[in-house]
C-alpha cells in the first residue's frame, strides 16, 4: 500500500477519562486508504525532549467526515505535547504503515476482539470493518479501573461489548483471560492487542484451544518502514520488523514462550 | 554524483522503503544497509533507545548476507538512477575481502563502504578501526581485491581519528566517511536495567553533529583524499557546515526517520544557498572554512 507524508489538521483533541485523548485530523484531500492494524508515525513537534516520531495506531477512519483518529494514551513528553494541540493545529504524519489484521476465512464465523487498556486503539477500526462485512464481532475490553474504558459507545456500535476490570469497578473482575464469555462462547478467531502480558495469556489461550490468533505488536521503533530494523520480534522465520512486517502478526508465527 | 547528498548505511534500507515519500533517484547516492559474508540475525531486541536530541541503536549488522543481496535485492535496485554503494562489513579480514570481491562484480555498485567502525558486534567491526595498524592491514587487504572506489568509515571511538584516517590513506583508501556512532548507553532508573538488550549502543542523531563536525574538519586537514562528513545532518545548514569544514560529500542518517523527505530538502537548500551565496557549484565551498 502506497505511504504517504501529510500535514493533517486537527480537527478534535478531547481529553478522556483517565490519561487517554482522543485526536482527530482531517485534511482538504481525500485521506488515503487505510486497513486496520494498520499506524502512523507522528511527528511531535516543540519538545525537545522528543526527538523521533511516535507510532500511533489507527483507532478509526470516519470516511464521511474525512477524519483519521488516534486514541492516545499520555506517557511521555511526546503524547503530552500531542495532547496540547488544539483544533486547526498542523499534525505531519507518516501513514499508513504497517501490516493488517487478515480478514476472517470462511469457516471463522465467531470472532473475538480484545483489546487491554489504550491497546484497543485499533480493534475499533478492526470491528467496523468486520461488521460492514456482515459479522457480529464480540468485543473483550480490559482494563485497570473503570476510567481506563474507552470509547465503549463506539464498540457498541459494531458488536456486543464484554468488559473486565481488575478492580471490579466494570464488568467482571480480573483479566480478560477471566472472562465467562469464553467459557461460554466458542470462538473461530481472536484479535488481541493490548499490554505484552495480556496478549501473552490471550495466545496462550488461543494455543490451548486451537484457535486461530492475531496479535498486534508495539515494539519501540524509529523509522517506521523497515529500515533501520530496530523493532524486530523474533519469529520462526528469524527477527522481523514489527513496523513493516508487523505490527499484526499470527501466533504461530511468533516464538513466544505461551 | 549528481549531487553530494548520500543517506548513511543503515538509516535507509535498500532505497525502496522510501521511495513513496520521495524520488529516490534525485539523491546523490543511496548507501545500502551494512552487508556481511554470512546471514546476521543481529542483537536481540530491545536494540534502539531515544535518548536527547538523538538515539542509540544496537541492531549489530542484521543483514541476510551478501550471496542473498545478490541474488535478491541487487536486481530490485540496481537500475535506480543514482549511486547505489554497498557498506561491507565484517569479523576477519577474509570477511572483509571476499564480501568486497563479490559486490566488486556487480556492475551497478561503483563504491563500497568499507565498515570498520560498527560499535555493535562482539567480533570485528570497530575493533579494526581503533588502532592504526588493523585499520590499514584491513583496507590494504580489501584494496588488493577491490578496485572500484573504496571509501572506508571511521569510528568516532577513537583517540585520534586524524591518525587512524591517514593510515586508511596509506593503505589505499580511495575516501574516508566519518563518523560512524559514538558508543553510548541509556538506562531505566525505574527498573534498574539498560535499555538495550546489549547495554551499550551507538549514538546518532543531531547530538552528535558538533563531535563529527570537529572530527571532519580535523581529518580534512590531515589527508589529501576526499572526506565525506556525516553525524547528526538535520538540515541543509547543517550539511553546509560539513562541507565548509572539508567534507567534499554528506551522508544523512538518522534525520531519515524524523523526515523522510529530508535529502531533497537538503539538496534544494544547498542548491539555495550556492546561489544565494554567488559560488557556481558545491566545490566553491568545500573546506572553506575561514579560521582567521
Amino acid at each position: 500500500m502506497r505511504k504517504y507524508l501529510l500535514d493533517l489538521t486537527v480537527s478534535g483533541n478531547e481529553k478522556l477519562s483517565g490519561n487517554y485523548i482522543l485526536m482527530k485530523l482531517t485534511s482538504e484531500e481525500r485521506l488515503p486508504d487505510m486497513l486496520p492494524g494498520q499506524f502512523a508515525e507522528v511527528r511531535v513537534d516543540n519538545s525537545p525532549s522528543t526527538f523521533l516520531r511516535r507510532p500511533i495506531s489507527i483507532h478509526f477512519v470516519d470516511r464521511d467526515a474525512n477524519e483519521l483518529w488516534f486514541l492516545i494514551q499520555l506517557v511521555g513528553d511526546g503524547t503530552r505535547k500531542l495532547a496540547e494541540l488544539k483544533k486547526g493545529d498542523i499534525v505531519n504524519v507518516m501513514v499508513p504503515l504497517g501490516n493488517s489484521f487478515t480478514m476472517p476465512s470462511l469457516e471463522q464465523q465467531e470472532l473475538l476482539l480484545v483489546g487491554g487498556g489504550v491497546g484497543i486503539a485499533p480493534m475499533l477500526m478492526l470491528g467496523a470493518a468486520l461488521h460492514n462485512l456482515g459479522y457480529e464481532p464480540t468485543f473483550l475490553i480490559g482494563a485497570r479501573t473503570k476510567k481506563d474504558l474507552l470509547q465503549l459507545d463506539a464498540f457498541e456500535n459494531y458488536g456486543k461489548v464484554y468488559m473486565t476490570t481488575e478492580d471490579a469497578s466494570c464488568g467482571e473482575k480480573g483479566f480478560v483471560t477471566n472472562h465467562s464469555i469464553l467459557s461460554q462462547k466458542k470462538f473461530d478467531k481472536i484479535y488481541t492487542c493490548g499490554p505484552t502480558p495480556m496478549m501473552k495469556a490471550v495466545a496462550a489461550y488461543a494455543a490451548k484451544n486451537n484457535i486461530d490468533c492475531e496479535v498486534s505488536l508495539e515494539n519501540k521503533m524509529a523509522c517506521g518502514v523497515g529500515a533501520c530494523i530496530c523493532c524486530v520480534t523474533d519469529t520462526t522465520e528469524g527477527h522481523k520488523c514489527v513496523c513493516s512486517d508487523g505490527p499484526v502478526f499470527n501466533i504461530k508465527d511468533l516464538k513466544w514462550q505461551i | 554524483m549528481k549531487n553530494p547528498v548520500m543517506t548513511a548505511s543503515g538509516t535507509f534500507g535498500y532505497g525502496e522503503e522510501f521511495s513513496d515519500f520521495i524520488d529516490i533517484s534525485r539523491i546523490g547516492g543511496i548507501i545500502v544497509k551494512g552487508t556481511t559474508i554470512k546471514h546476521r540475525e543481529g542483537n536481540p531486541y530491545p536494540r534502539m533507545a531515544e535518548t536527547p536530541s538523538g538515539m542509540l541503536n544496537a541492531v549489530g549488522l542484521q543483514n541476510k548476507g551478501v550471496d542473498y543481496f545478490i541474488d535478491h535485492i541487487y536486481p530490485r535496485i540496481k537500475d535506480t538512477d543514482t549511486n547505489i554503494l554497498v557498506n561491507v562489513s565484517g569479523s576477519t579480514i577474509e570477511d572483509y575481502v571476499a564480501t568486497a570481491e563479490k559486490v566488486g562484480e556487480l556492475d551497478k555498485i561503483p563504491a563500497i563502504e568499507l565498515n570498520i567502525s560498527c560499535p555493535n558486534v562482539k567480533e570485528g567491526g570497530m575493533a579494526f578501526g581503533t588502532s592504526c595498524e588493523s585499520a590499514a592491514k584491513v583496507v590494504s587487504a580489501v584494496r588488493k581485491a577491490y578496485k572500484k572506489t573504496l571509501i572506508v568509515k571511521l569510528s568516532p571511538n577513537v583517540t585520534n581519528i586524524a591518525e587512524i584516517a591517514m593510515a586508511v590513506e596509506g593503505a589505499g583508501a580511495d575516501s574516508v566517511s566519518l563518523i560512524n556512532t559514538i558508543m553510548g548507553m541509556a538506562i531505566d532508573a525505574e527498573k534498574r536495567k539498560p535499555l538495550l538488550s546489549t547495554i551499550t549502543g551507538g549514538l546518532s542523531g543531531a547530538c552528535v553533529k558538533p563531535i563529527a563536525l570537529r572530527m571532519v574538519w580535523q581529518v580534512s586537514n590531515a589527508v589529501k583524499i576526499p572526506v565525506v562528513g556525516l553525524g547528526g545532518i538535520m538540515n541543509a545548514t547543517d550539511a553546509i557546515e560539513f562541507l565548509l569544514a572539508g567534507a567534499s560529500a554528506v551522508e544523512i542518517g538518522t534525520a531519515n526517520f524524523i523526515d523522510p523527505t529530508v535529502t531533497i530538502k537538503v539538496i534544494d537548500g544547498i542548491n539555495a544557498y550556492l546561489d544565494k551565496h554567488g559560488f557556481k557549484s558545491v566545490k566553491d565551498i568545500i573546506g572553506q572554512l575561514e579560521t582567521k
